[in-house]
């Protein structure tokens, strides 16, 4: 029998090693799989490479992570935020390393990791410094970068729900990353707020078949949404 | 003869009023996002957020705020009916992939031949680009929303961008708070300059040359 349920966040996390690539979901504060990085600074890993469209904000999720100095690099598109601060002081001190990249190129990056491409041609970022020492070609008459894949050795997730085959959706816009990150790692741990039994997933309706995920944990639920004002009172 | 530079607002509600029924419009982030606002009730226009939303409705009261239903500025917004959730990177093959018909985006620099530079100021600064480098290579009309003018009074429309670049040759259109100016390929056409701004004047203001366009229209 499949079951990718683990008991504890802390068994989740348990093999994750030093230096490894961790691919971390969550735009903003969307999606943030927060019990995953709590766990993970827990766990003690170092030397670690975070990629995630962002760089931490505030004292929680990976500001927390950089300033235990866990993380040696930062892959990620928008790190200049404005309480990104134990980013940014550890940037200017030059104790943490920092890969910009455009947010699409992001994306794909990790998805042709976990589509088994090669590399991909882009016109986005052509001419500009983010492009800069990368082979180009013109293609259809547009100008295009060459881009490699990301592959994660571990990505963290965030989703609403999740089954033990590891089949899982996702809450608004807190899916963002979540799917292709799940696709392009060795490891795919997603926290789910619900475990709910085989079936009970409309398979037209499932975001990410099970098949991209390692493991499955339930966290309790943190609310994202305002108190309705009658219920506030 | 004097003149008045358009406010924020007045340049959010122009852009609004040229987008038309049925587009796909990104909005990016910041000043642009004000033009929200200001869409014409009468017309289905739907807005796309680069984290995954399409048909992103204004901003919820604040009893209704729900954290996981975010803009790309990161503030809460809410859905419209028939708006539809999706991940990163479908939603940057519908940028990269033409599939968005205008996004408005800010600028510190234009040139005349429509390259674009609004990521970074260079020096010390970190840097963050976002989704900016993809929308302006992939939307079908790139357009500018910006004051024509540094603080220090010098002309943002430059003969040859000196921040870091976004993209090379992608702006059609820029809405300034003094004019509209088309990025054709006979140069920069100047159209519906504000109220009182001759066009010799606009010249005067702006680093490059201008055209005038046949029809001033009123604002």
């Amino acid at each position: 029998m499949i079951d990718k349920i683990v008991p504890s966040i802390e068994a989740a996390l348990a093999d994750v090693r030093d230096g490894s690539i961790v691919l971390v979901g969550g735009f903003g504060g969307a999606g943030v799989p927060e019990e995953l990085i709590d766990a993970l600074i827990a766990q003690g890993a170092r030397n670690l490479t975070i990629v995630n469209n962002n760089a931490g904000n505030g004292e929680l999720g990976i500001a927390a992570l950089l300033k235990a100095g866990r993380v040696r690099k930062i892959v990620c598109s928008y790190p200049r935020q404005a309480d990104s601060h134990h980013f940014q002081s550890l940037y200017r001190a030059g104790k943490v390393e920092l890969e910009l990249v455009p947010q699409g190129t992001l994306s794909e990056r990790m998805r042709a990791a976990g589509a088994g491409i090669g590399a991909f041609y882009t016109p986005t970022g052509y001419g500009t410094d983010l492009a800069k020492g990368k082979e180009t070609r013109v293609i259809d008459g547009k100008h295009c970068v060459l881009e490699h894949p990301i592959h994660g050795d571990v990505a963290l997730v965030k989703a609403e729900k999740g089954d033990r085959w590891g089949n899982l959706v996702y809450r608004k816009s807190a899916r963002n990353f979540g799917p292709t990150m799940a696709s392009a790692a060795k490891c795919t741990i997603a926290q789910v707020y619900e475990i709910v039994e085989l079936g009970a997933l409309d398979p037209e309706c499932i975001v990410t078949p099970g098949i991209f995920v390692t493991r499955v944990v339930k966290v309790p639920r943190r609310k994202t949404t305002a108190q309705p004002a009658e219920a506030a009172a | 003869m004097s003149y008045a530079k358009l406010t924020r607002e007045e340049i959010a509600e122009r852009i609004a009023r040229d987008i038309p029924e049925g587009a796909y419009v990104n909005l990016g982030i910041g000043m642009p996002t004000l033009v929200a606002n200001y869409l014409p009730k009468d017309r289905e226009i739907i807005l796309h957020s680069e984290n995954g939303i399409l048909g992103m409705g204004p901003a919820p009261l604040p009893d209704r705020i729900d954290m996981d239903l975010i803009n790309a500025g990161k503030e809460p917004v809410t859905l419209l009916t028939g708006g539809a959730y999706f991940h990163h990177t479908d939603s940057f093959a519908m940028m990269r992939g033409g599939h968005l018909d205008i996004c408005v985006l800010g600028a510190f620099q234009v040139s005349a031949t429509g390259d674009l530079a609004n990521w970074s100021t260079g020096g010390d600064a970190i840097p963050a680009v976002g989704g900016a480098m993809d929308l302006a290579v992939g939307a079908k009309n790139v357009w500018v929303m910006m004051e024509h003018l540094t603080k220090e009074g010098r002309s943002k429309i430059v003969s040859r961008c000196t921040y870091p670049l976004t993209g090379i040759g992608v702006v059609k259109r820029l809405y300034t708070d003094l004019a509209v100016i088309e990025v054709t390929p006979r140069g920069l056409v100047a159209s519906r300059l504000v109220p009182g701004l001759s066009f010799d004047e606009l010249q005067r203001l702006t680093g490059v040359p201008l055209l005038p366009s046949g029809a001033r229209a009123a604002a």
